[in-house]
């Protein structure tokens, strides 16, 4: 790193108190960001910071409700992608957005493709040659994308944008799907980018990708810019205290637990996930009877397989996961749920409900063929309203009736009405993912409640979530996941979020030097 | 309050699908106009022809029969997700099986002649629809592709049994027919003096099991669930591909009665003709809203149409085949009414997001499909 | 069997796959923009009728090829605003339009012509040679117009990235929907140029649903071909091949069994699909629509 840019390098970009709302979210509430010319500028923020929005806008896929983009000192306004390449700007997608059945130069010059209406295949694959050799990223500019690794396609995505003479990069997430060896590499490459003169604005949510790559770091929470650092003169401390917060929230009123046998008992479970990674990487954890076991760990660290997996709906490649001391691996959701396992689904539109079925109609989802709901094929659909409509009274459920398409109510009362139907059966075990995401915080407190209810009548409880907030609120043990594995094992109150995020992001406890097995 | 949203709902539905064939009723009339007669003379004629006289009628209730099996036929597969356009294959398969059976004139009573060929018949559709089930469940290609394809196979069948296998079935080359049915497995008259026959009654049952088997029972619930959501009915632990081919069984087994009704009932035996049945099902049953009675009244009013064109053709001069127009434009008014009501839906999801609570959406994309 | 392959053989295998050839290069555009187009047999019989009209009222079959082809751009036109732009069900759509085409041209043959279903005679387009239309040849050379289109221009490759991810299409920049508008319009015009083969082509009238489905076998063999146009032009000519192949075994009264040749498209297409048959693969994105921001 010979090329250390200058602490007086111009400015590249710069982002002063952008303001995004939409319907009834602001995601961007005054973000400043300052980018200099040749950096790379790492932009840390959990999951719903609003990163994602703030580079969205910097793109020009969405417009701003406030604040000023200057490129290069000059000030812009961008209304489509188009103005933002040609300002210079190129964007590395997290979802690559690539055409399998084409080679890596149509993709690299599709849109772009230059000339008069015929296309020189020939020419093209030249110049993606040689951009490929100059930055050294290596790749086969014939080959076609989807017999490419993962790696290689996001190499493919970079190529496109240095092919549209871009000199500043946007990376979202570009690690999420890479094998550490392919993340060496991008390392490399990056390097190679800023030392050739480019600006590299890099989305993250890992310290120690911060620590590793950047020049410098701009944290932002909840929409805000929390503060920016020279890497160098930083600690992941720091970072983690200022990406996580130490706001304090009330804590939900609940009595100690008083936890007995273990009722869900997962171990050494593994599982390929996309791209050939290790989603779950020999991932074992307990649930006692009475007590609130709460998985914290980034999006994306393997939690939706390891829920898929005790529900039913993925089979693990090997691993043994035990329902009330018998092994029920493989089981298929029905006889899952005969064996106590309640399950609240991460995505209430996609699993959790049938939007245009009424509210009697999803009562039945997952109970179709069971008393009291159905008898001999029969489904029982007076009895199946009744019950709907004492369920949603005594969980506060508000719709006009149990005929109400479920499609037509607030996510809050969707939430209260896949719990309502998901404790009915009185489940041994509770699986639940996300169970307050986007609700309003009375539903937020009355969810919690219900759970915590359910612990104290001697039911375990596994809460997966990504918001360490609700983690806080609700565990009895706090568990983190990290990279398909659980990295840290807590009792409630043994922890500081500031630990944790420090195993979330990746880094070994301070005082442990070793992460924690269970 | 709850049983007026209730019917509010229903009246919207019903709305809907008398708009779109009012619209098409009228783009018809501009049809008509444009050939230089009247559409009020062409659509009275058309109604004369319908209802005008006893055999009149009978005429529209036998002109009805096979859109109620067919629409039928749609509506279940369209219930689990899937567009049946093979209907038409399924009824000449039906109608070949129910035909032979009843040309080999067995000993047997009618109350056993009879529901035999029509089983018989609900099997050879069922197969023949359940390979497109099955073939979708297992290297997911397009059903409708598949249909299409079984359907020209159907016709291909039809003409070599008909045709060319007069060595060892009940057929005849020279009708291009199967032998006559034996007369204790013709589906009885139920209106003296006209064509309409007891498939219609067969029909009128049918849609009420097929009403009780999606809307009462645990399997039709299955159905309905992974037609809207694949990620529900995983959910609730439901096979995807398993319910698929049953239910394109079942929709298939719908086709095939239908075909045997026209056999047994209303020509005595079966010809090399394809009726073209299968594509106006579709229409059916989307004016139906893929509702067992909605389709019976839906099937009522193709009926109508069909049996009134004729004496429309007569009377006014307008030739028969603006029935055919008139499927394709209510279709076509549908399928705009449909999207003009997606959009709706959008808006309302829009607004009704504002009052949702914000904490743990900052940073959800709204607008960008989740990916699977 | 030496005089069985004849030169007649030769001759009524390129005669049957012309109109498929047709229907099956406008069919294979419109799906490798991600238009799913089961209209293309009312876009045919569209291109058949108006053929004859256009013939009967101008005194010229080149002209009536002409309003055949600009008629067929206006059935694509539905079919493209309402499943692009209402966003409609592509198959909704779709057969509606061949319920339409079916009923109107019989309607229309009615009113102009006063007969139930068939028009006066007209002129024909010239022979190139004994029982080779000029058509003919236009179909075939058709093949490698549309394989250069779509190889080795920006257009065609824009069209096939609309096809395969209309999302990452328009992220760089391509208008999607304008691009499918004018695939499906094109697949409009192919097909109604291979139905006024039938009508003034090979024939010299039109008859009532005289396409007979060919434009659902145009389609088969677009996946026969797996989207792609020679693969799609073999497939056509072995579906022709079988149709010549019956014909010519009645003609001849050889023993083979015609049935089965005349089932063979539908059955290899079935195979096909059911993935028998390696690499068989629709664009990725058919049906799909992008996102609008």
């Amino acid at each position: 790193m010979a090329q250390e840019p200058q602490p007086q390098a111009p400015l590249a970009v710069e982002m002063r108190g952008i303001v995004k709302r939409f319907p009834g979210v602001v995601a961007n509430d005054g973000i400043d960001l300052a980018v200099r010319q040749g950096e790379i500028h790492a932009l840390l923020g959990e999951n719903g910071a609003g990163k994602s929005t703030l580079m969205n806008i910097l793109m020009g896929l969405y417009a701003p409700d406030a604040g000023e983009i200057r490129i290069d000192g000059a000030p812009v306004h961008f209304s489509s992608p188009r103005n933002a390449v040609d300002a210079g700007l190129g964007m590395v997608h997290q979802h690559f957005m690539l055409i399998g059945r084409f080679t890596v130069t149509e993709n690299v010059i599709l849109g772009n493709e230059g000339g008069s209406i015929s296309l020189d295949r020939r020419a093209a694959e030249r110049t993606v040659g040689e951009t490929a050799e100059r930055y050294g990223l290596r790749v086969d500019p014939k080959a076609l994308i989807e017999n490419l690794p993962v790696g290689m396609q996001q190499r493919v995505e970079i190529l496109r944008v240095l092919y549209q003479q871009s000199h500043t990069l946007i990376l979202d997430e570009p690690t999420a799907l890479l094998t550490p060896q392919e993340v060496e590499d991008l390392y490399d490459i990056l390097q190679a980018l800023r030392e050739s003169g480019h600006t590299i604005i890099f989305i993250t949510h890992k310290l120690r990708e911060v620590a590793a790559i950047s020049d410098r770091v701009t944290v932002i929470r909840r929409g805000k810019t929390v503060g920016t650092r020279e890497t160098k003169d930083t600690t992941s401390e720091e970072l983690a205290e200022l990406m996580v917060g130490r706001d304090v929230r009330l804590h939900v009123e609940r009595p100690p637990a008083h936890p007995g046998d273990a009722v869900l008992q997962v171990f050494d479970l593994r599982l390929k996930g996309r791209g050939n990674r290790d989603a779950l990487d020999g991932l074992s954890l307990g649930v006692r009877r009475g007590e609130i076991v709460g998985i914290a760990g980034v999006e994306g660290n393997g939690q939706t397989e390891l829920v898929e997996c005790i529900a039913g709906l993925q089979k693990p490649d090997s691993g043994t996961i035990m329902l009330e001391g018998t092994e029920t691996t493989g089981w298929n959701p029905v006889a899952l749920r005969e064996a106590g396992l309640s399950y609240i689904p991460e995505d209430r539109h996609y699993r959790g409900l049938v939007l245009p079925f009424s509210l009697t109609e999803n009562m039945l989802l997952g109970n179709s063929t069971v008393a009291p709901f159905s008898k001999g094929g029969r489904i029982d659909y007076a009895r199946t309203r009744e019950i709907a409509a004492t369920e949603m009274k005594e969980f506060d459920v508000r719709a006009p009736g149990p005929h109400t398409p479920a499609g037509a109510l607030s996510g809050g009362n969707q939430q209260k009405f896949i719990i309502a139907r998901e404790l009915y059966r009185e489940p041994r075990v509770i699986l639940a993912v996300q169970p307050t995401r986007g609700l309003d915080v009375g539903a937020i407190e009355f969810v919690h409640g219900q759970l915590v209810a359910e612990r104290d009548k001697g039911r375990g409880v596994l809460v997966v979530s990504f918001d360490l907030d609700e983690i806080f609120d609700l565990s009895d043990r706090i568990l983190i996941i990290y990279q398909g594995k659980i990295v840290g094992d807590f009792a409630s109150g043994k922890v500081t979020r500031a630990e944790c995020g420090l195993l979330m992001g990746g880094k070994v406890a301070p005082n442990e030097g070793e992460p924690i097995r269970v | 309050m709850f049983e007026s949203a209730r019917s509010r709902g229903l009246l919207v539905t019903v709305l809907t699908s008398l708009a779109a064939v009012a619209i098409a009723l009228l783009v018809g009339a501009i049809f008509i106009l444009l050939s230089q007669q009247n559409p009020i003379t062409a659509y009275r004629a058309l109604l004369d022809g319908a209802f005008g006289d006893r055999r009149a009628v009978g005429e529209t209730l036998a002109a009805s029969t096979p859109y109620i099996f067919g629409g039928l036929a749609f509506a279940v597969a369209y219930r689990a997700g899937l567009f049946n356009i093979g209907i038409e294959g399924q009824m000449l398969m039906g109608g070949l099986a129910a035909g032979l059976f009843a040309a080999w004139n067995f000993d047997l009573p009618k109350v056993v002649y009879i529901p035999t060929a029509l089983l018989l018949a609900a099997i050879a559709g069922g197969i023949w629809g359940a390979i497109a089930g099955a073939l979708k469940a297992v290297s997911g290609a397009h059903e409708v592709i598949t249909t299409i394809m079984l359907n020209y196979l159907a016709y291909q069948v039809l003409s070599y049994c008909l045709l060319r296998a007069d060595g060892w079935l009940p057929v005849n080359p020279q009708l291009q027919a199967t032998d006559p049915a034996a007369q204790n497995a013709r589906l009885p008259n139920i209106l003296s003096g006209t064509r309409a026959h007891a498939g219609l009654l067969v029909g009128l049952l049918v849609a009420v099991l097929v009403w009780y088997f999606l809307f009462r029972t645990s399997f039709g619930y299955q159905l309905r669930t992974v037609g809207l959501s694949k990620g529900a009915a995983a959910y609730a632990g439901m096979s995807w591909g398993a319910t698929i081919t049953v239910a394109m069984f079942i929709s298939g087994a719908l086709g095939g009665l239908g075909g045997s009704s026209e056999t047994l009932g209303l020509l005595g035996q079966q010809y090399n003709a394809p009726q073209g049945y299968g594509f106006a099902s579709i229409a059916v049953g989307l004016v139906g809203r893929n509702n067992p009675f909605g389709v019976v009244l839906a099937a009522l009013l193709f009926g109508t149409l069909r049996s009134g064109s004729t004496a429309m053709q007569n009377q006014a001069g307008t030739s028969k085949e603006l029935v055919l127009v008139l499927q394709g434009l209510v279709i076509l008014a549908f399928a705009a009414l449909a999207s003009s009501g997606r959009a709706q839906s959008w808006w309302a999801r829009r607004r009704g997001a504002r009052f949702k609570d914000t904490t743990d959406t900052i940073g959800v994309e709204p607008g960008v499909a989740p990916e699977l | 069997m030496s005089d069985f392959f004849d030169v007649n053989l030769l001759k009524a295998v390129l005669r049957m796959a012309t109109p498929l050839v047709f229907a099956a290069m406008g069919g294979l555009l419109s799906e490798r923009s991600g238009v799913m187009n089961i209209g293309l047999e009312g876009m045919m019989l569209t291109g058949a009728f108006v053929a004859v009209l256009g013939t009967y009222y101008l005194h010229n079959p080149w002209a009536g090829l002409v309003c055949a082809m600009l008629a067929g751009a206006g059935v694509g036109l539905i079919h493209a605003f309402w499943s692009i732009g209402l966003r409609s069900d592509q198959i909704v759509t779709g057969t509606a339009i061949n319920l339409l085409a079916a009923g109107i041209t019989i309607f229309l043959c009615q009113r102009l012509w006063n007969q139930s279903g068939r028009s006066p005679k007209v002129d024909t387009l010239p022979n190139v040679t004994a029982g080779i239309n000029v058509l003919v040849p236009v179909a075939f050379l058709l093949v490698p117009v549309v394989w250069y289109f779509l190889r080795t221009t920006k257009p065609g490759l824009r069209l096939m990235a609309s096809g395969e991810n209309p999302q990452a299409a328009e992220s760089v920049g391509i208008a999607v929907d304008k691009l499918r508008y004018v695939a499906v319009m094109m697949s409009g015009v192919l097909a109604a140029a291979g139905g006024a083969y039938l009508s003034i082509g090979s024939l010299s009238l039109f008859t009532r649903d005289m396409t007979a489905g060919r434009g659902f076998i145009a389609l088969a063999a677009v996946i026969f071909g797996n989207w792609m146009p020679i693969g799609t032009l073999g497939a056509c000519l072995l579906f022709a091949g079988s149709q010549a192949l019956q014909v010519q075994a009645q003609i001849k009264g050889l023993g083979i069994s015609t049935d089965l040749l005349l089932a063979l498209p539908y059955l290899l297409t079935l195979i096909a699909l059911a993935g028998f048959v390696r690499n068989s693969r629709p664009p990725a994105g058919l049906g799909q629509h992008p996102t609008s921001h």
